[in-house]
């Protein structure tokens, strides 16, 4: 059984901001079925920029709901430019941690509330640079490269637990791995 | 809070029976089975009179009985067996849905060994291809090691055909029988396997014991090596008390068969009839004909497996989960991919496993916990609208 904190348990029986907004002026999806999780975040974001209202939809694990509940708690009432601050580590710290296997759930929040923004502001986020290196949950070396540096990641276990790089059919483990051997050497320079 | 235990393909109650059998021998009766002297000899003679409850439940001899520490020690030394047994032939068959100490060891092999191995597919319902199965063996085919009945599904593989067809081939047939041993009838004999594993705590014995049947004739290579405990076939002072509390729970298992086509059946599919019709978008995993008599493995569409534990668990109720999100791993469980059972209801699959310690009442506990649950988790998902799929 994961060792989830009390906050987690929390926010999973009751999450705060469920459901649909039927008035919301933002949305950002990340995820899907396939993946095993996915999460559809809504906001209302008022003249100033600034959210007055957010909720989600999550279908995943216990830390998927409890990340994206979480995030919707934190965002409301920043503007849009402290949102896009917001990091999945500040999702996970506001939770008291999550397993290390289990930090993608927070990785989606930041992502889905990436995309909310960019929605509001009618920024389209373009195929991604970078050279897709697993098909299965469609991530790049670029993405990998930055996980990486910024997270202190060391073995494709990490990458896979962040980005779930590597977690459907493992065609590209080889591939992570000379990733993050390319992103080490990088960092060493 | 009562726990409402319904994971038995993953561990079961020890028996009171068995305890009780078990305890004189953590005690007072410390002797080495081995020794030459009476105080030992106690203990060897309850060792054998084991070795005859367990030859009797699967219908072989007492001596073709080597107690081993658990399932998979029981597979691997099958395995490693066959291959030193039949040096020159260097391909091996199994299926895709094998426990990883059957696939793992399989696949090690071939990575190290050089041997080739035909992992058999399954159709949608988990059913063995038996086409793909004959066409594979080959004069160069050193074993064959298939389940006798799917842990996550309970679908039963025709072994007695296939053990027939293997020897005809002049091909050794191991079978991992762990879940269908004590659930359905297994008699080594009738269905003609050289091989057969089995483990103790999958049917109310303790942790740490297991049964690796190996026919009469079979010049067996030990896997351990060291002093002549079971015939030479496998080294190491036995583990007195469990091998005794699991000849107990074989003479049980061999009483209570009766139950699990009746009382455990029942209760399976009365569970799975009120769950079917009181929860829209829910499915049976597997053939439904040809199943283990306690083994449900239901997907729910459009929520995730470990969603829904949580919410059990805290009703006291254990179950499992078919995504494989439980243990790390994103995707479902390598069983239900091989039966293409699609993401939409794979990801949100839970087992249930029963025994005859289960209730009725516990089963309707389990009904009004879960059909909540699910509609909670539902009216969260984004795959989820007015009732149905999106
Ligand atoms: S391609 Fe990366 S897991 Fe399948």
């Amino acid at each position: 059984m994961w060792d989830y904190t009390d906050k987690v348990k929390e926010h999973f029986l009751n999450p705060k901001n469920v459901g649909e907004m039927e008035d919301a002026n933002a949305v950002g999806e990340t995820g899907s079925l396939n993946c095993g999780d996915a999460l559809k975040l809504f906001l209302k974001v008022n003249e100033n920029e600034r959210i007055i209202d957010a909720s989600f939809m999550t279908f995943g694990c216990a830390s998927a709901v409890a990340s994206s509940s979480a995030l919707t708690e934190i965002i409301k009432g920043m503007t849009l430019d402290e949102a896009a601050r917001v990091t999945n580590d500040d999702i996970a710290d506001y939770l008291g941690g999550l397993p290390k296997e289990k930090m993608h759930c927070s990785v989606m929040g930041q992502s889905a509330l990436k995309k909310a923004i960019a929605d509001f502001r009618g920024i389209q986020i373009l195929a991604k640079p970078g050279e897709v290196v697993c098909e299965c949950f469609d991530v790049t070396d670029l993405e990998i490269i930055d996980a990486v540096k910024t997270n202190g990641l060391e073995t494709t276990e990490d990458v896979t637990h962040y980005l779930k790089a590597g977690g459907g059919c493992g065609q590209c483990l080889d591939r992570i791995e000379e990733v993050i051997e390319t992103a080490k050497q990088a960092q060493e320079n | 809070m009562d726990v409402i235990y319904t994971d038995n393909n993953a561990t079961t109650k020890v028996a009171d029976e068995v305890i009780e059998t078990m305890v004189p021998f953590l005690g007072q009766f410390y002797g080495n089975p081995s020794s030459m002297y009476t105080f030992g000899d106690e203990v060897g003679k309850k060792i054998r009179r084991a070795r005859q409850q367990v030859a009797q439940l699967i219908n072989a001899q007492p001596e073709e009985i080597v107690f081993t520490s658990c399932g998979t020690e029981s597979d691997n030394a099958a395995i490693n067996a066959a291959i030193k047994a039949f040096p020159e032939k260097k391909h091996l068959i199994t299926s895709v849905v094998e426990h990883p100490a059957i696939k793992n060891l399989f696949s090690h092999l071939a990575q190290t060994q050089g041997y080739e191995v035909t992992f058999v597919p399954v159709d949608k319902k988990g059913r063995l291809d038996t086409d793909i199965l004959y066409e594979s063996m080959t004069q160069n085919t050193a074993l064959i090691s298939l389940m006798w009945a799917n842990n996550e599904t309970g679908v039963i593989f025709p072994i007695e055909e296939i053990a027939q067809k293997a020897k005809e081939k002049g091909i050794l047939f191991h079978t991992d029988a762990v879940q269908a041993t004590g659930k359905v009838e297994i008699d080594v004999k009738a269905a003609g396997v050289d091989m057969l594993s089995l483990s103790g705590h999958k049917i109310h014995a303790p942790k740490g014991v297991g049964v690796l049947y190996v026919k009469k004739g079979f010049k067996f290579l030990p896997f351990l090596i060291g002093g002549h405990q079971e015939g030479g076939r496998r080294g190491g002072t036995e583990n007195t008390a469990a091998i005794i509390g699991l000849g107990k729970a074989c003479e049980l298992a061999k009483e209570n068969l009766g139950l699990m086509d009746t009382q455990v059946k029942g209760l399976r599919d009365y569970l799975e009839s009120r769950l079917l019709k009181e929860i829209p978008a829910t499915s049976v995993n597997g053939d439904t004909e040809n199943r283990l008599p306690n083994t449900l493995s239901m997907g729910f569409d459009a929520v995730e497996g470990e969603s829904i534990l949580m919410l059990l668990d805290r009703k006291g109720i254990c179950a499992s989960s078919g995504s494989a999100c439980t243990s790390g791993s994103l995707d479902p469980s390598h069983v239900l991919m091989a039966m293409e059972v699609p993401f939409k209801s794979a990801h949100g699959t839970i087992r249930f496993s029963l025994s005859h310690y289960n209730t009725r009442e516990e089963m309707d506990l389990i009904v009004e916990t879960l059909v909540p649950a699910i509609d909670k988790l539902r009216q969260m998902s984004p795959f989820w609208k007015d009732g149905k799929m999106i």
